[in-house]
C-alpha cells in the first residue's frame, strides 16, 4: 500500500542538512549518506551523493527523474557474477 | 458491426462484455460507460442505434486512454525505469520479476521457458 499523502515524503533529517551544506560551500563533493530509505527531494537535484551499499560508497548524480525514488534504489547491494564455471565441470566430471 | 476506439468490432455480445475487449476498459470501466449513457445490461451491440455508438465512441475517446496510446504510456514508463539506472529497471532489463519475488524458483513468467543447465545431472531412475 502507498504512503499516505499527509504524511509528506520521508527522509531523514540531516540529509537536508548535509544537501543544504553543500549546495552553499564548494560544489561537486560526493556527500556520503547511508540513508537508502529517505526519498529524494526536488531539492536534491544536481547533487552527487555517495549512496552506501553496505561494500562501498556509490556515486549517484540526482536528476530530476529520480526525484520520489528512494536513494536505496540507485545502489544495488548484490552483485551476480554468474553461476560459476567451476561448479559446472565438477558436476560434469561426476557424471 | 460497431467500430469503437480503432481496431475493435465485438458483436453479438452484451454491450458491457463487449466493451471490456477494448485494452483499456475492463469490466468495472465498461459499467461506468454504459450507466453513463443509460444503456440497459441486457442489450447487445447488433441492438445499438447509431446514435448511441457514436455516443460510445465519444465518451471513450474524452475520457479514457485506450489501446495504443495507452500501451506507448506503459511501454514509456518502464523506458524511464530502464533509462534511470533504478533497481526497478534493472529488473526489467533483465527479465526478472520486478516486485520483489523469489526467483530461486518459479518466476517463470518472467523468465521464460526453462532453459536446462548445461553439465547438470539427471536424475537416472533405479
Amino acid at each position: 500500500m502507498a504512503r499516505s499523502v499527509w504524511k509528506g515524503p520521508f527522509v531523514d533529517g540531516y540529509l537536508l542538512k548535509k544537501a543544504e551544506k553543500s549546495r552553499s560551500s564548494g560544489r561537486n563533493e560526493i556527500i556520503k549518506i547511508w540513508s537508502r530509505r529517505s526519498t529524494i527531494l526536488p531539492q536534491f537535484v544536481g547533487l552527487t551523493f555517495g549512496v552506501y551499499n553496505g561494500h562501498k560508497f556509490l556515486p549517484v548524480l540526482v536528476t530530476e527523474n529520480m526525484v520520489g525514488h528512494k536513494f536505496g534504489e540507485f545502489a544495488p547491494t548484490r552483485v551476480f557474477q554468474g553461476h560459476s564455471a567451476a561448479d559446472k565441470s565438477a558436476k560434469r566430471a561426476e557424471a | 458491426m460497431a467500430r469503437i476506439a480503432g481496431v475493435n468490432i465485438p458483436t453479438n455480445k452484451r454491450v458491457v462484455i463487449a466493451l471490456s475487449y477494448i485494452f483499456g476498459i475492463g469490466m468495472t470501466r465498461a459499467r461506468e460507460i454504459c450507466s453513463k449513457l443509460g444503456i440497459p445490461d441486457a442489450k447487445r451491440v447488433s441492438q445499438l442505434s447509431d446514435e448511441e455508438v457514436l455516443h460510445i465512441r465519444e465518451t471513450i475517446d474524452r475520457d479514457y486512454r485506450v489501446e495504443g496510446d495507452l500501451r506507448r504510456e506503459v511501454a514509456m514508463n518502464i523506458k524511464r525505469l530502464m533509462d534511470l539506472g533504478c533497481y526497478r529497471g534493472l529488473r526489467h532489463r533483465k527479465g526478472l520479476p520486478v516486485r520483489g519475488q523469489r526467483t530461486h524458483t518459479n518466476a517463470r513468467t518472467r523468465k521464460g521457458k526453462a532453459r536446462p543447465v548445461a553439465g547438470k545431472k539427471i536424475a537416472t531412475k533405479k
